[in-house]
């Protein structure tokens, strides 16, 4: 039992639990500016998909893996700019545009695998990069500095992301169409045009969310890769309170259960392994339960915003 | 009323996440425990009535319904690639017919497509997952002029018209379990697995049988996510078996591309594959693979066709019967004397002399 707390065996959770949550984090925190300014966008799986694919097939084809970040890049604002148009222009309701755009998602990037790709092959996707001086600090530099580049970025994000919407006009601009819609356009704000980039960038985020998936941590792809991945990261933005920071605490926790559990598992530590495998499930549902009494979801979630009502 | 607007919002959202994480696309090789004494009938490769069924004027019609894709590798792409085996050899499409749906891991979808083809008078629909077994139980009944297969499993529910088919898959498991415990440098193994039923299970059973009868002092740390299809989760699964000192993996699952993906990262890490031939994935690193072949089934069944008869048996892949092959891979550099005892394994398994518990 002791082997459980080794020092190699928690540093080899903590590096497991950062490399799983980097997905997470980039879905999440895009889904976070999407859902301040009122659009709860449910297809960040489908959007994932889509990015995972893309990012996949041209990697696959040229080898470039910069020209993949890109085509993810723009087929996120694709699928972004689908999402805003089906629920801020034509107010559509969100949860079931949503569901409706994971399943686009989901079936258009297994049809574009079968067509182009056929069967599962692997990729050389980002490797490890150790970054100077730092990788060579013990333990720390171990956990923290030898990682692939989309694991940086994905940290890099969330103070980046804090900074944007709490110290930025157009962070405010975000939250305020979020909170009161209404009282943002007697101001002034363009309120479709705030939604239309909140929403845009989130599945710009959930895309690259996709393309850390498959160019980075697994380095292929399949049908339905994400394995519902995406739906995690909505809950996830509701653990977090909509806050970067809370978003990187839920991330860590579920991440860092799921890595405790596989460690569990390889040191032989005698719990029937669905035990193991229902845990971070488990523990994130009871944080949740515990997290969510004291939030308060932007006043204007979910609720379509029509001018000529008020 | 706003909070419990949102707790409902959340509650569908966990559902979902957890439906779709937990029971995930494909509860494919989801099999049901395999026989404890395997090999109840053997496909009979041997038989000559097999070797060349008869074409009849009308084409052979196959439907399979499948709970992942074609190319997966593994569970499915091993009947898919049978099937068109036998349709090559018995003259192509003007012989033999095949029609899949794969991705069918809700059972009610595929019971529909099961019952489908049924009546659109296929001569063999194949069920190729265990879960379909109680579907093809009540369909199977409506169908009396049909063939129907399913696996793995063995029950053909006392039904003329039901075949049932599984696998010895614990044989080619002990036979890759003694290369890989010549070749571990570390003494440490670490095997990779969905969830700890059926095939999936047997498997690595043998495994474990074949690393202990070279040396029981080596470690073989086991991990299950308990999904088919989470391919992050069983990547990481790899590389903490790595990290953890491993330097041999295998695995049986749907997603194991993944954990041959972190595999192919650290280049000192050997992998044993099963299911389906996977040396394609990473060319210096596949040791082994323990192959079904479901053609020499096939071709008996068609030919039971011919004589009236439509079901009421079941089939094991072994290795003494052909059903289960090992590919070596040739772009591995196998150690002579690792080979001869694998070959030695072999046929210790096929003569009886070594019995491999399922």
């Amino acid at each position: 039992m002791e082997e459980i707390f080794s020092q190699a065996v928690l540093i080899g959770i903590i590096t497991s639990a950062i490399r799983l949550a980097t997905p997470y984090i980039f879905a999440s925190i895009g889904e976070a500016f999407s859902q301040s300014s009122g659009v709860v966008n449910l297809g960040v799986d489908g959007i994932m998909l889509v990015g995972a694919f893309v990012a996949y097939y041209i990697t696959l084809t040229t080898g470039n893996l910069w020209l993949a970040v890109l085509g993810a890049v723009i087929i996120g604002l694709l699928m972004g700019l689908l999402m805003s148009f089906i629920s801020v222009t034509m107010r559509a309701e969100q949860g079931i545009s949503g569901i409706g755009l994971y399943m686009f998602g989901l079936g258009l990037s297994s049809l574009l695998f079968k067509v182009l790709v056929g069967s599962v092959q692997t990729i050389e996707g980002f490797h490890e990069m150790d970054i100077p001086g730092l990788s060579t600090i013990p333990v720390i530099g171990e956990i923290f500095f030898r990682n692939s580049l989309p694991v940086y970025v994905a940290f890099l994000l969330i103070p980046v992301a804090w900074w944007f919407l709490e110290k930025t006009t157009w962070g405010l601009m975000i939250r305020a169409v979020g909170q009161n819609p209404a009282a943002a356009d007697s101001l002034g704000v363009n309120v479709n045009r705030v939604r239309y980039f909140s929403v845009c960038f989130g599945a710009i985020m959930a895309s690259l969310a996709g393309a850390s998936l498959s160019t980075a941590l697994v380095n292929l792809f399949q049908e339905n890769l994400t394995a519902g991945l995406g739906f995690i990261a909505v809950a996830l933005v509701y653990f977090g309170g909509w806050k970067p920071v809370g978003i990187l605490i839920g991330a860590l926790l579920f991440s860092t259960v799921n890595a405790f559990q596989l460690w569990m598992q390889v040191l032989g530590v005698n719990i029937p392994s669905d035990v193991a495998v229902m845990l971070p499930y488990l523990l994130t549902i009871v944080a949740l339960v515990a997290v969510t009494s004291r939030i308060r979801p932007p006043a204007a979630l979910n609720k379509p915003f029509d001018r000529g009502e008020n | 009323m706003k909070k419990s607007n949102l707790f409902s919002v959340l509650s569908v959202l966990f559902v979902l996440a957890l439906m779709i994480s937990a029971c995930a696309p494909a509860a494919p090789a989801t099999e049901a425990p395999v026989a404890e004494a395997p090999a109840a009938e053997a496909p009979a490769a041997e038989a000559p009535a097999a070797e060349e069924p008869v074409a009849p004027a009308e084409p052979f019609k196959v439907a399979v319904i499948m709970p992942s894709a074609t190319t997966d590798m593994a569970f499915s792409q091993s009947m898919y690639s049978a099937l068109v085996a036998v349709q090559t050899e018995m003259g192509g499409e003007s012989a033999m017919v095949i029609q899949y749906s794969e991705n069918m891991f809700k059972v009610p979808d595929a019971a529909a497509a099961i019952r489908d083809y049924a009546s659109q008078g296929f001569d063999l629909v194949i069920a190729h997952g265990s879960q379909y077994g109680s579907s093809v139980e009540e369909i199977a009944k409506d169908f009396p002029e049909t063939a129907f297969a399913w696996g793995t499993d063995v029950n053909t529910f006392g039904l003329p018209n039901v075949y049932a088919y599984t696998a010895a898959a614990q044989e080619g498991g002990y036979v890759n379990g003694v290369m890989a415990a010549m070749l571990t440098q570390g003494k440490q193994i670490g095997v990779t697995g969905p969830v700890e039923v059926g095939d999936a299970k047997t498997y690595i059973d043998g495994f474990v049988q074949g690393v202990a009868s070279v040396d029981p002092a080596i470690s073989v740390n086991k991990t299950w996510t308990g999904s088919f299809s989470d391919v992050a989760l069983m990547t990481e699964a790899a590389k903490t078996h790595i990290a953890a000192g491993a330097d041999v993996l295998t695995g049986s699952s749907q997603s194991v591309a993944g954990s041959i993906g972190a595999a192919k990262e650290n280049g000192a890490v050997l992998w044993f594959g099963t299911q389906s031939d996977q040396a394609p994935l990473a060319e210096s690193l596949v040791v082994a693979s323990q192959v079904y072949d479901w053609t020499a089934m096939i071709k008996q069944i068609i030919a039971n066709k011919a004589e009236g008869k439509l079901g009421g048996e079941t089939f094991t892949l072994q290795l003494s019967n052909d059903g289960l092959k090992i590919a070596f891979n040739a772009g591995y550099a196998l150690p002579a004397e690792v080979k001869a005892a694998a070959d030695a394994a072999i046929e210790g398994i096929k003569s009886g002399s070594i019995v491999v518990e399922p």
